[in-house]
């Protein structure tokens, strides 16, 4: 089974307003709020660390949730977090050198 | 706005965050535009250096909507090493330019680095017109140029028209040019004081006759008779609200490092040469003095009957002297809007009827 890579859109504006982040899609400045799971895969879609690494080390000790089943769940948000061009989605590790962080200064 | 960015600002507001900030990266121009306000001289602009480093200030501040302007931002040589930086730190970025220096290669670039969007200055969609306001023969050309190749891009460009005396006319002209474009439109009729307080432009400002057509004009304001409706009375919510966002959740950083409230209020409080962005926003005296002006504060307006409704500008108040007074500008457009004088102008309008009052009395007494 192939694994899946995600990584931010560098088209995205994001910012963590007091913990919450915002999100703004480049295709058509749609904002959009994440919340506590998708802002994690948003701080950790680095372009080169595969998803289920992503949902095994950060997601699941998190929310105390079924590996199999947080996998299946962080597919779909990150294929609908790429549906808005938030997020990029790749059967390959993705270039990062443009990938930009995670906007989560605050 | 939409309704999540309402929220965001909410929170921003509740958490005294600078959600949106407005940077001018230089005064200098290649326009001579005869209704600005500012001094075009470069008096010691932030380097690239000073600005990367006030950019990281920001974000660090929680700053979201980052707004380059000027002055014209092309003429700064770093611009795009500025605008990569910005997008680096994940900001929104907005731009505001005359666009005379965009080509095809310089839109690709702002695609590619992911600007939201572009407001571009536009007063006529005759040349003569236009040109003879910027004082730049060829300028309505470029410009226009210019957003067909951001348009070609994808981009999004809105076009800002001030009305004035010498463009009156030439509204509606703007808003087709617009239309054909496939760009938004906005009109503004305020023409703002020089920021060295010199009050002789406002003479291009139009007249109130042009300001009730506009104000009757139905493609800019929906339905006329509601928007010229006079409100209700000021409700308790009303009279506690903040009167803009103003150094709520916005702020304007100039050239040389000075931080305002905003872009058209022009009190001075504090340097991020001498200072972090951050503590300026949170502990300047000034800022904290704008910061707790609710209109229930407000002198003068507090009683009038537009208090509700009014567009009034707190900069343009401070600019005539008191940022908890009224501004006349806006009084005169509640006026023209209405047919009602706002309590400002019953005010100045009293000491006559005093005189006459005073007057009568000896005649009285004499009787």
């Amino acid at each position: 089974m192939s694994r899946l890579y995600v990584a931010r859109n560098p088209r995205a504006a994001a910012r963590s307003l007091d913990g919450e982040m915002m999100i703004m899609s480049g295709r058509d400045s749609t904002l959009f709020t994440l919340n506590r799971t998708a802002t994690i895969l948003w701080q950790s879609a680095d372009g080169t660390t595969p998803l289920d690494e992503i949902v095994a080390r950060r997601i699941c000790p998190e929310f105390e949730v079924e590996p199999g089943v947080a996998l299946q769940d962080a597919e779909n948000l990150a294929r609908e977090l790429a549906r808005h061009e938030i997020m990029q989605l790749s059967e390959t590790p993705i270039e990062t050198k443009r990938n930009p962080p995670a906007g989560d200064a605050r | 706005m939409s309704q999540l960015m309402q929220e965001m600002s909410d929170k921003a507001l509740a958490r005294n965050i600078p959600l949106s900030v407005q940077v001018d990266l230089t005064y200098r121009c290649n326009e001579r535009c005869v209704h600005c306000y500012l001094d075009h001289n470069d008096h010691g602009e932030m380097t690239t250096a000073e600005i990367k480093h006030l950019m990281e200030e920001m974000a660090e501040a929680g700053v979201f909507i980052l707004t380059f302007s000027g002055g014209e931002i092309f003429l700064r040589k770093d611009f795009f090493e500025l605008l990569e930086y910005a997008r680096h730190l994940t900001f929104c970025v907005k731009l505001k330019t005359n666009a005379v220096l965009i080509r095809e290669r310089e839109a690709a670039r702002l695609r590619d680095l992911g600007v939201e969007s572009i407001q571009i200055s536009i007063y006529s969609h005759r040349p003569e017109v236009h040109d003879a306001i910027t004082l730049v023969p060829g300028s309505l050309k470029r410009s226009l140029a210019a957003i067909r190749f951001l348009k070609s891009q994808g981009l999004k460009v809105t076009i800002a028209n001030v009305l004035m005396t010498g463009n009156m006319q030439d509204y509606p002209g703007v808003q087709a040019l617009a239309a054909e474009l496939g760009v938004k439109c906005t009109l503004d009729p305020t023409v703002t004081p020089m920021m060295d307080g010199d009050r002789s432009i406002l003479k291009l400002a139009v007249d109130q006759s042009a300001l009730r057509q506009v104000f009757r004009d139905q493609s800019l304001v929906g339905d006329a008779d509601e928007f010229c409706a006079i409100a209700a009375p000021a409700s308790e919510d009303t009279l506690n609200s903040i009167p803009c966002s103003a150094g709520h959740t916005a702020c304007y950083v100039s050239p040389y490092g000075d931080v305002f409230p905003c872009v058209q209020f022009p009190l001075p409080t504090g340097n991020v040469r001498q200072q972090r962005f951050i503590d300026i926003w949170r502990y300047s005296d000034r800022m904290n003095d704008v910061r707790s002006i609710r209109l229930k504060d407000l002198t003068t307006c507090t009683s009038c009957t537009h208090v509700s409704s009014c567009t009034r500008c707190p900069g343009l108040a401070f600019m005539e002297g008191n940022m908890r007074g009224p501004s006349s500008q806006d009084c005169e457009k509640s006026f023209v809007r209405t047919g009602v004088p706002s309590a400002n102008m019953l005010s100045k309008q009293r000491p006559a009827a005093n005189l006459v009052q005073i007057q009568t009395l000896p005649a009285l007494a004499m009787a």
